[in-house]
């Protein structure tokens, strides 16, 4: 395949995982590496390097249109980042020592336990109104939008949630993935901030976390620019016009869709890892 | 673009978030404007040449440091200047926490403006830390 159609196929390719990612939610950064590896079999260090950089172009990208609506809370977020940056750091350290096969399967697992995450029906987690004094003394209390007005919330758990961000910060750093699923789950299910709080802070965060890890790829060589061009070009495209016709689809059956795309390149990679493909 | 910065006094939280939104939208159109302007550079002269990443090589030293990548840009290397575009996008999110450094500073937070400080060092020790060396 010459570079040009190489180039091209690529882009298409990434512009239609940004696509359904923002409309689903899901982000385009767990398609972008198995449809490199897979499809177009590249290296998985390459693939890993390139969806890395084009997730700190999908989330910069969405973030404008996040913040007008009000719900991110810069606090939470920065002192969550501490975790997750340093995550980070340890996942892409991580990964320059273990096999492909090995991030593979891993890369494998994960894929399917988004694909649960997301099909399965969010179960609305109590109001808990009760103060937390480490809330207080680490001013992440906040106030947010809701249709009866100013509502005030405070975060829990704050330690728990801590290490599950740096959970997340190694997994996307290993990975070269947002891991928007797993910061939204320790967010909005164990510290019990309300779900678009934890949504629109989860995507600020990803670009900070992504940023850590791509330093350290960039000295290893994981990142080639002759595929993170159309990858992030694409990529970030189609998150931009995803974010933007988001309000009119319908995305229920969109996610059924995308999710079990998701469960069948999750089994994928982790066949192709136990026999050594990848 | 409107960009309006608010009064001193009314350094508040959504107004600064504000800010943030059109500083990471100016810094992926910034970098995606260097991308593109590499990557036209790049497809034109390595176009018809044979795609293939199956082996992992890594990338060559100059593409890997900072004054490789800036050596490979004064020559007008496509290659390079995508790989600047990349560096630049990878600076965005770094822009943003610096900026927040200054914005808590303002709202005389300090707890946060160590917190912020904090991130900023792991950032830095992952961009030019031992690693690039």
């Amino acid at each position: 395949m010459s570079v040009l159609l190489f180039t091209t196929l690529l882009a298409l390719g990434s512009f239609v995982a940004g696509f359904l990612g923002a409309l689903t939610g899901l982000g385009g950064g767990v398609v972008i590496v198995p449809l490199l590896a897979l499809v177009f079999h590249v290296d998985m260090r390459y693939a890993i390097g390139a969806s890395l950089v084009s997730v700190i172009a999908t989330s910069s990208g969405a973030a404008a249109a996040y913040v007008r609506e009000g719900y991110s809370n810069m606090r939470i977020g920065m002192f969550l980042e501490i975790a997750t940056t340093l995550g980070a750091i340890a996942g892409a350290l991580i990964a320059t020592h273990v096999s492909t096969a090995t991030i593979a399967v891993i890369f494998g697992l994960v894929l399917l336990y988004s694909a649960y995450l997301s099909m399965r029906a969010q179960p609305p987690h109590p109001v808990d109104v009760k103060q937390d004094r480490l809330s207080r003394v680490l001013h992440l209390d906040g106030d947010y939008p809701t249709s009866q007005g100013q509502e005030h919330y405070t975060v829990h758990h704050i330690p728990f949630g801590f290490g599950l961000m740096f959970g997340a910060g190694t997994l996307s750093g290993l990975l070269g993935i947002g891991s928007g699923a797993v910061k939204v789950l320790a967010m909005d299910q164990a510290m019990r901030i309300p779900f678009k709080v934890s949504t629109t802070t989860s995507n600020f965060m990803i670009g900070v976390t992504a940023a850590a890890s791509a330093g350290v790829y960039l000295a290893r060589g994981y990142i080639d620019p002759g595929i993170a061009m159309p990858v992030v070009l694409g990529a970030g495209a189609g998150s931009m016009l995803g974010a933007k016709v988001l309000v009119n689809a319908r995305t229920k059956s969109l996610r059924l869709v995308f999710g079990a795309v998701i469960v069948v390149l999750g089994i994928e990679m982790i066949f192709n890892g136990f026999t050594g493909r990848l | 673009m409107k960009l309006s910065l608010p009064k001193r006094s009314d350094w508040d939280d959504q107004s600064i978030e504000l800010i943030i939104g059109q500083l990471l939208r100016v810094g992926v159109l910034l970098s995606a404007a260097v991308v593109v302007l590499g990557g036209i550079i790049y497809l034109v002269r390595n176009g018809h040449v044979i795609a293939d990443y199956t082996a992992f090589r890594g990338e060559l030293s100059t593409l890997r440091s900072f004054d490789g990548i800036f050596h490979g840009v004064s020559l007008l290397s496509g290659r390079a200047i995508v790989q600047l575009g990349l560096l630049l996008l990878i600076a965005t999110p770094v822009a943003r926490v610096i900026f927040c450094a200054f914005a808590f500073f303002l709202q005389r937070d300090y707890l946060y403006v160590i917190f912020t400080l904090v991130v900023l060092a792991v950032l830095t020790y992952s961009i030019a830390g031992p690693s690039l060396h």
